[in-house]
């Protein structure tokens, strides 16, 4: 199915991107050609087939219920979390207001 | 002698265990080779303090007899993997200046080993691209030229496009390069070098920078397909931190290689026949066919029926998973914040967002956006699901009477800088014969097989069954030793 213009700027503003008009009528035309190709997709008989979950069979491991079990991907790690952060502070990441 | 940076990743090791020459030697030499090879802009960073300090660690380690199984061997890292200290970028704007605080799993198992790195690798943005012209870094040049008495840049591949212009202009003996939908074979084939990507679940991806998850796997790219192996065995093992890890031992895959094929059958699927396509890419398929038949092999042919739908599934997968793993390039945690002035949270995201990302990541990020919002979820999405589970059951049945699937590696040599970048579907169909193998999650190589006639390199690759590398590496070497190929691009950088 075709998409227009609104809707470029509605999955742009679901996506978090901003897009300026001449984008989104840029966009227009390439995001409709690759959806037209892969609607090819809708010929394929795919009665009683599972849609594939994983790749290669493989058991979900749980991690033991341990408290920063791994050192690398535990707790206490504040300033390596936030050490690239654009706007630390006190100890946060810190954002523009929200509230007014 | 012969000139260090010649050598493969098996005679550096074991010169350097024999005491022919020192690893500081070897780290300076490919130092020297990555700093003149600006042109090509194969580095995103050169890290030459990075080579020494390994180099001079195996130097010791050989005084004192500690060698570990790569001492001595520098290599280059494709900058999606995160580097403790070293700046990280996936060759985005996003994380420009990002500098990790942790090590990828597959970087550390090669430090362990012994490796030096000679810098970052450049990449397609966020391994989004055929061709290297995504980068934010700029693109990658191939170091080949096409004999035609022009002087066209020519496409390393991608996305892995740093490392293989890398190893082929001997900037480094290998490299890292990571395969979503061919981004270690289709570079291999256009610079005339090997690599592998193997079953999904052998590489860790923990600190890898995440395309989409589900495709994603390391692998080497080397010169010959021994140091394939040879690489592959000390990135591959079990890591709890990726919970898609396989927990199975790592082969030996070096000691086990044989170019003996006697007793396999190699299939040849009728589907990969395009029609119209490069008649040197067919003729050298034949000859891939001789080659293996001459191992002892016998050829087989085989059907995949849904390969003409693999691509328009990938299509939607990859881009779907991307959309959801970029989301977290908000500004707020790491990499760029762009904060226009009397703006709220919602627009620093989206300035952030539009500012950080290129063209063709914005592109598959809206693609997936849509495919993956209400009313399109199933229509799209769970669709391409189900077609991945038909494109794995095709493999499956094929395997019930091959061992091995020869192929070609791309359905053309490299082509031009700028000749396809107008076009993304022109782009997008380059992965035709790579993007099956990634979707059903099969180990799967390219090996050098021969030049066209402008005197490009052209590859083959060799699809193997889920966990047996050691099928696919053998049948590799099976071709690299028949085919003699020892081309290699004139320097002009």
């Amino acid at each position: 199915m075709a998409i227009d213009q609104a809707t470029v700027r509605k999955i742009a503003s679901l996506a978090r991107i901003a897009i300026s008009d001449a984008e989104a009528a840029a966009m227009e035309g390439e995001l409709n050609g690759i959806l037209g190709w892969v609607e090819q997709l809708g010929e394929v008989d795919v009665t009683g087939v599972e849609p594939m979950t994983a790749v290669i069979p493989n058991i979900l491991r749980l991690r033991d219920d341990i408290v920063d079990a791994d050192p690398l991907t535990g707790g206490n790690r504040r300033d390596d979390i936030l050490a690239n952060a654009p706007a630390p502070q006190h100890g946060f990441f810190g954002v523009p207001k929200v509230i007014e | 002698m012969t000139e260090l940076t010649n050598l493969t990743v098996a005679e550096i090791r074991d010169g350097h265990r024999a005491g022919d020459f020192s690893a500081v030697e070897v780290a300076e030499a490919f130092n020297a080779n990555v700093a003149g090879a600006k042109a090509l802009n194969a580095f995103i960073v050169e890290t030459p303090e990075h080579a020494i300090a390994a180099a001079k660690t195996a130097d010791a380690d050989r005084a004192a007899g500690t060698l570990k199984p790569l001492s001595g061997v520098p290599i280059g890292m494709k900058d999606l993997f995160a580097t403790n200290g070293v700046q990280t970028t996936a060759a985005s704007h996003m994380l420009e200046g990002f500098v990790p605080r942790y090590e990828s799993t597959v970087s550390q198992k090669l430090w362990d080993a012994g490796c030096g790195m000679l810098g970052k690798l450049n990449l397609d943005q966020f391994a989004m691209g055929s061709s290297n012209e995504t980068s934010y870094f700029g693109n990658v040049i191939s170091p080949w030229k096409r004999k035609d008495g022009g002087n066209a840049a020519l496409a390393p591949g991608g996305s892995s496009g740093g490392s293989s212009s890398a190893i082929a202009a001997r900037l480094c003996p290998a490299a890292t390069g990571t395969d979503t939908g061919g981004s270690i074979r289709q570079p291999a084939a256009f610079v005339g070098i090997s690599g592998i990507k193997p079953t999904y679940g052998r590489c860790s991806r923990w600190g890898i920078v995440a395309f989409a998850s589900s495709l994603d796997q390391a692998g080497p790219m080397a010169r010959d397909v021994k140091d394939c192996a040879i690489m592959l065995e000390n990135m591959a093992g079990f890591d709890p931190k990726d919970a898609t890890s396989l927990n199975l031992p790592v082969p030996n895959w070096e000691a086990a290689l044989s170019s003996d094929l006697k007793g396999k059958k190699v299939g040849i699927p009728k589907e990969y026949r395009l029609e119209g396509i490069d008649p040197d890419i067919d003729a050298m398929w034949d000859a891939g066919i001789a080659m293996l038949k001459d191992a002892g092999a016998e050829v087989v042919d085989i059907s995949l029926p849904h390969t003409k739908y693999a691509l328009p599934a990938y299509y939607i997968i990859a881009p779907a998973e991307a959309s959801s793993n970029l989301a977290r390039y908000d500004g707020v945690r790491y990499g760029l914040r762009d904060l226009p002035e009397k703006a709220g949270l919602q627009d620093m995201y989206a300035a952030t967002r539009a500012d950080g990302f290129g063209p063709e990541v914005k592109r598959r990020i809206m693609i997936g956006t849509y495919v993956l919002s209400a009313g399109f979820y199933d229509a799209y999405y769970t669709q391409a699901q189900k077609v991945r589970t038909l494109i794995a059951r095709d493999f499956e049945q094929a395997f019930g009477v091959c061992d091995v699937i020869l192929a070609p590696t791309a359905p053309s040599a490299a082509f031009g800088l700028g000749e396809k970048t107008a076009d993304p579907l022109a782009m997008y169909l380059n992965d035709v014969f790579a993007v099956p193998a990634s979707l059903a999650g099969l180990p799967a190589m390219s090996v050098p097989a021969a030049l066209n006639r402008e005197g490009l390199p052209l590859g083959l690759q060799i699809i193997g069954k889920a966990f047996d590398e050691q099928g696919v590496l053998n049948a590799g070497l099976a071709i690299e030793e028949r085919a003699g190929f020892n081309a290699r691009a004139e320097k002009w950088w």
